[in-house]
């Protein structure tokens, strides 16, 4: 099978298995007994800690179950936190469910919740962003590159507009992280990192701050500075800090994104649904009067893995509501598909991707 | 235009007659030691200053964050360099200036001019940076006088060297310029303080800690690591000796009654450190005990505990409030380590009722039914011995 799902989900790489494994043998106690391996485990926990701290040039770091809960950790344990200060809160509307959920619910609880529109590359514009800023606004979060078609979010110039306001800025880079270069010297109040989004681990996660206040999500034994209670997974900790170590952007990401635009520029059914300007590893696109999840399956009797716009909206019969937000033409929308690259992709899997194409395109059309 | 070199200047040393040359090599020993693992970095010292120079901008960086911690160093300044011509010194006069806190403030520029070739005159030097510098920051005035901002230029034969900033040093002597002295390093808030204090005054420290294992454990063992780590930040290494404590603790607990324990526990470390005192050829024994603060901490109670000695006992904190303790061991970077929760020798056993003052000859009569002195010399000989700070260990290196 030629995988190229890699926003979905990726591949652990070995070493990071190895990891995972041998800290599970080794290194099973509980960090928080104070026996001696107890203390072997405390010491292997907060190497891991600090090594991700280091990489991300971050103050902080709570380990977590995966982006989704950091996510919910960010929004809700700010706006406990924070609450005094105001209840105004900003977002786009293209975010990926696990912000704009809890941000509902948030709003359910008298927050005001702000949803920048996008246009048609889906970019925000900083002047609505300026506009919408209050004094009471004490949370902008966006994402740094969008699940579903790529786009990026301009994150330093977002945190240059907010230097000198008292507003938070929470940046889910679930799908930048080891794929392109963060801003590290204009990293955001609040980060949120997936690890087997990063080739590491499922149920594994962080979110890492600067000199942000936070209230728990999870109550329980206070662990993780009273941020995250439950035991913590030692091991898929290391494990994170391993992958995240071994993540690292690739070259050729730009010159596949190239070749492939140029390919299904030539379909006159087909439209490229991710913005020119779109991170590389990502491209949407469309193929006119067909149905996404036909032409997924179709690649896959190919041996060629794609999904239909995004892992979790795909099982649910309404369009995504990013291709919605982007404008996608009626006839277009429906047959959306997304191509991502990760650490293991080959050349020889952008061709076989093309083979693959040409021939369920004409199959079915 | 970079920086290169640091020039400092010496504190209290300079007053200091016919000793100086040697607190200055002192210093500079001290100052070599600190950056050991930098490999461009060289250090000149000269009669009224010293330069710190580094070809390495990383290097750099860490001399100008390390050096605020080294004793006997009054101020620096870090010096920018320039090629001799106005543009590039202009260039670089702004870049040295444009760091400082200009609201406001008054300024001015020097010039010496050892480098005589030079083709213009101080004059000419003085009025085309100033100028520059005046119409780039028109918030600066002009004043001759004990200006706030001194823009030094000097001309040599290889280049300009501008500086401005004065950074506050460390103050105090050289570690070492005041010999050598035991620390009693419980884990506490107050005896890194103690220490740090006699580092100032230039004292060199030998540490001794007491570990008394199953009732302490290795968390508490690294408690004070971490301590010792943190004091062999100030200009000189310390060498830390950890005693097992156990069996003379309970046979003190075996022999004198619950209530005088404490005093007579302490006495018998008193002993302990009289010993490692003699080897490492230490001067003093240092605590960090303070008056009032704990049962232990009497005047009677100190006269009790210090009769098994006649080594001078220096207790810097003996007049200092619990809160400017607290404030100093903040500063210093020891709070956060002291305030972990682990126990340590002083705090297992703690009777109920301690006494407050407890009578000399009472302690004296109840020890004397065993003799102390074999117990006493197994706990010193079998001490283990740690210099730092310690070269980092890559630990785990593998899974992470």
């Amino acid at each position: 099978m030629i995988y190229l799902d890699n926003s979905a989900t990726t591949q652990p790489r070995k070493e990071v298995l190895e990891t995972f494994v041998k800290v599970n043998e080794q290194f099973y106690a509980n960090p928080a007994s104070i026996h001696r391996m107890g203390n072997q485990a405390e010491d292997l926990l907060e190497g891991a800690r600090t090594q991700i701290r280091q990489i991300l040039n971050m103050d902080q770091v709570v380990f977590t179950s995966g982006g989704t809960e950091s996510n919910n950790l960010a929004l809700i344990g700010a706006a406990k936190a924070y609450r005094h200060r105001g209840k105004h809160i900003i977002t786009a509307v293209t975010e990926h469910p696990a912000v704009l959920n809890p941000l509902a619910v948030l709003e359910e609880q008298g927050f005001e919740i702000t949803r920048l529109p996008v246009d048609e590359t889906g970019a925000i514009s900083l002047n609505e962003l300026n506009n919408a800023l209050r004094s009471d606004t004490i949370l902008v979060s966006l994402m740094h590159v969008n699940n579903e078609i790529g786009t990026v979010h301009p994150i330093a110039d977002v945190k240059k507009l907010l230097a000198g306001t008292r507003t938070l800025l929470h940046v889910d880079a679930v799908q930048s992280v080891g794929k392109l270069e963060l801003p590290l010297g204009a990293m955001p109040d609040l980060l949120t990192v997936s690890g087997h989004k990063i080739h590491g681990l499922k149920g594994s996660g962080i979110l890492a701050f600067n000199q942000v206040e936070l209230q728990p999500v999870l109550y329980g034994g206070g662990q993780e500075f009273g941020l995250r209670s439950g035991t913590v997974a030692v091991p898929q900790a290391v494990a994170f800090a391993k992958a995240l170590r071994l993540a690292e952007p690739r070259m050729e990401f730009a010159d596949w994104n190239r070749e492939l635009r140029a390919f299904f520029a030539g379909f006159t059914g087909v439209k490229i649904i991710s913005p020119e300007t779109a991170a590389s590893h990502i491209l949407a696109v469309a193929v006119k009067g067909m149905k996404g999840e036909v032409l997924v399956s179709g690649l896959q009797q190919e041996s060629v893995i794609v999904s239909t716009s995004s892992a979790c909206s795909s099982k649910s019969k309404e369009t995504s509501h990013v291709i919605e937000a982007v404008g996608v033409p009626r006839g277009y929308k429906e047959g959306v598909i997304r191509i991502s690259f990760g650490a293991f992709t080959q050349a020889g899997d952008i061709a076989a991707l093309k083979t693959a194409f040409e021939r369920v395109y004409r199959l079915i059309k | 235009m970079k920086t290169k070199q640091v020039l400092v200047r010496y504190g209290e040393l300079s007053t200091k007659g016919k000793n100086r040359s040697s607190f200055i090599g002192r210093l500079r020993d001290n100052v070599r030691q600190m950056f050991a693992d930098l490999k461009t970095v060289r250090v000149k010292a000269e009669r009224d200053r010293m330069f710190i120079l580094a070809d390495d901008e990383r290097e750099m960086e860490q001399v100008l964050e390390r050096l605020p911690n080294v004793f006997g160093i009054q101020s620096f300044s870090p010096v920018t360099e320039a090629e001799l011509n106005f543009e590039a010194m202009k260039r670089a006069a702004i870049a040295v200036v444009s760091k400082l806190d200009r609201d406001n403030k008054s300024f001015k520029v020097s010039v010496k001019r050892p480098f005589k070739e030079f083709s213009h005159e101080k004059p000419e030097i003085t009025q085309e940076i100033g100028s520059h510098v005046l119409r780039s920051f028109p918030e600066l005035s002009v004043q001759m006088k004990h200006p706030d901002i001194e823009l030094k230029v000097e001309i040599r034969e290889e280049a300009a060297y501008m500086m401005a900033e004065v950074i506050e040093g460390a103050g105090g002597l050289p570690v070492g310029a005041g010999g050598k002295a035991l620390l009693m390093l419980s884990g506490g808030i107050d005896s890194p303080v103690a220490g740090y204090h006699m580092l100032k005054r230039g004292v060199r420290l030998e540490l001794i800690h007491f570990f008394s294992p199953p009732y302490t454990n290795d968390r508490a063992k690294e408690k004070v690591y971490d301590l010792a780590e943190k004091l062999s930040q100030f200009g000189s290494s310390v060498t830390l000796h950890i005693i097992p404590f156990t069996k003379l603790q309970q046979e003190v607990h075996k022999q004198v009654p619950d209530n005088i324990t404490m005093t007579s526990t302490r006495r018998m470390m008193m002993r302990v450190a009289d010993l490692v005192l003699a080897e490492t050829k230490s001067q003093a024994i240092i605590t960090g005990e303070s008056l009032g603060q704990v049962a232990s901490q009497t005047l009677e109670s100190l006269h009790a505990i210090n009769a098994v000695t006649n080594t001078p006992v220096l207790r810097p904190l003996i007049a200092i409030d619990k809160l400017d303790i607290i404030e100093t061991a903040q500063r210093i970077g020891t709070y956060d380590i002291s305030i972990r929760p682990y126990e340590d020798c002083c705090t297992i056993f703690t009777p109920a009722n301690p006494k407050t003052k407890p009578k000399l000859e009472k302690v004296e009569f109840y020890e004397n039914f065993v003799s102390f002195d074999e117990l006493i010399q197994e706990a010193a000989d079998q001490r283990e011995t740690i210099k730092f700070p310690r070269v980092k260990e890559a630990k785990f290196e593998n899974l992470l």
